[in-house]
């Protein structure tokens, strides 16, 4: 159970608040969708779950653990613009190999051809570079997976594929997942409950 | 269409996988023209000797010729030959003063960013105040206050040519650190080393040898333009400030070659080391360095 509980969040005393009193809970193998409007906090709840920042209050725990500080983090996040996730001084294979060599049938069933390893992050689209990132991020510690605006700027065709591929893959291997969207339609789809930020 | 030109027009540069058409290749002709050109600069007292620079005094003030390309000064000595020996000097001076700058920048720059609070707003404070004073009189200060000579020189130089490369590699350090990659990567269980070594360094390097190869012109110019001003290497040294400095005495007798042309080749080696900087960048940036 990945759990946030009481979750606070402001940049300094001097800022207001991003978030307060935020709750929430992911099983292992649930698909949970947090729907709001743009400024209501929803990448900063992804970016608390995942450990990229720390709560001003508030904890979280995954099976009753707090967070690793060190070491392979159980929350991967999936950002939305995957040409800044990536280091522009390497190339696809360096990508990849960092998230521990993902299995080949997740590679496959993301269409991801293996020409596209010697090429530099530049020389691929928007959609191919954010399937490398996916794949990167569902190896074998990640037992909860963040996807903050995974597909919201590529087009159906592509959403469509990374869905299938992510959504397999979750349930195959009881992955815990948190959509970070503000399209109600995609949510509605994917998820097993839908949370409201507001 | 210019595709495919080369390979049919000439074969040879084809099959020799080097072709003036593609901008790879390109970068590397001009770095190592750059590369020959600084080379001889550099190396070429050793090659005529000292033979030039004696007293000659019945071939004095001639005018550019085959015997003396540069023509004479008022002692009889071949302009030519004072040219590349105080250019080579010059060149050593830069040399050193380029790189101990540069390396100051690295040390500080990474430092102030990694630690951050107050050290880093102390070093930035000071970078912002040393780059508010007028260089030139910065320089003749600390050259001044070291007492001169070939020591207070190289403190000036080095002293006042770290700044900007520390500011950059600075901000650099900081927009790595914040960067999504770098963050993801520690998520991913690289640890702090690993993420310098394989993330920070890469990124580092190229921008840390081309700050280097730009400090270079900066240095040999201030080198030069203290050593006009006399503050700089004594009258006996052949240093490119001092020829130029003896030689605008004699502009008005109508000798123009003495400072014109030792004028010419000292723009010419500040150019070329800012061509081999710019070319190096284009070659280390993974979106340039192709085709």
């Amino acid at each position: 159970m990945l759990k946030g509980e009481q979750l606070s969040f402001r940049y300094s005393p001097h800022h207001s608040w991003v978030l307060q009193d935020f709750n929430i809970q992911i099983a292992p193998s649930e698909i949970v969708g947090l729907l709001g409007p743009s400024g209501f906090g929803k990448t900063t709840v992804g970016k608390l779950l995942a450990g990229y920042l720390a709560p001003t209050s508030g904890s979280v725990t995954v099976e009753g653990q707090p967070l690793p500080t060190r070491g392979s983090c159980p929350v991967q996040l999936v950002f939305q613009h995957p040409e800044l996730a990536m280091n522009p001084r390497w190339r696809i294979r360096q990508v990849l190999a960092e998230g521990q060599s993902p299995a080949p049938e997740l590679l496959q069933a993301l269409s991801i051809d293996s020409s596209w390893l010697s090429r530099w992050t530049h020389e691929l689209s928007g959609g191919e570079l954010q399937r490398i990132a996916v794949a990167r991020s569902l190896n074998a510690h990640t037992r909860y997976l963040i996807a903050d605006e995974m597909t919201a700027m590529l087009d159906a065709n592509t959403q469509a594929l990374i869905w299938q591929a992510v959504l397999d893959y979750v349930r195959q291997h009881e992955i815990g997942m948190l959509v970070i969207s503000h399209e109600a339609p995609l949510l509605k789809r994917v998820c097993d409950r839908i949370i409201h930020i507001e | 269409m210019k595709l495919s030109m080369p390979a049919i027009a000439n074969p040879r540069s084809r099959l020799q996988g080097f072709s003036l058409n593609n901008r790879r290749s390109r970068t590397l002709l001009l770095i190592a023209l750059c590369l020959v050109v600084l080379g001889v600069l550099l190396l070429g007292t050793y090659l005529i000797g000292q033979a030039g620079l004696d007293i000659a005094l019945s071939s004095r003030n001639q005018p550019p010729s085959f015997a003396h390309p540069f023509g004479t000064d008022w002692l009889g000595r071949d302009m030519f030959s004072r040219t590349l020996h105080g250019l080579s000097l010059s060149l050593w001076i830069g040399l050193l003063t380029a790189s101990v700058s540069a390396v100051i920048a690295l040390a500080i720059g990474t430092l102030s960013a990694t630690l951050g609070g107050k050290v880093d707003a102390a070093i930035t404070w000071l970078i912002d105040v040393a780059l508010s004073l007028p260089h030139l009189v910065l320089i003749i200060l600390v050259a001044f206050a070291a007492g001169g000579g070939v020591r207070g020189l190289l403190l000036a130089i080095i002293i006042t040519h770290w700044m900007s490369l520390a500011r950059l590699l600075r901000a650099e350090v900081l927009q790595l650190k914040s960067s999504d990659y770098v963050q993801l990567s520690s998520k991913l269980g690289r640890s702090p080393l690993w993420i310098a070594r394989h993330h920070l360094l890469p990124h580092l390097l190229p921008q840390f040898l081309v700050g280097l190869i730009l400090l270079f012109p900066h240095a040999i110019l201030h080198e030069a333009g203290l050593t006009f001003l006399g503050l700089g290497l004594p009258p006996e040294i052949p240093a490119i400030g001092i020829i130029l400095s003896e030689s605008m005495r004699y502009l008005s007798a109508g000798y123009w070659w003495l400072a014109v042309l030792p004028g010419v080749v000292l723009l010419m080696a500040v150019q070329a080391f800012d061509i081999l900087g710019q070319s190096v960048r284009a070659l280390l940036d993974p979106k340039t360095s192709q085709g």
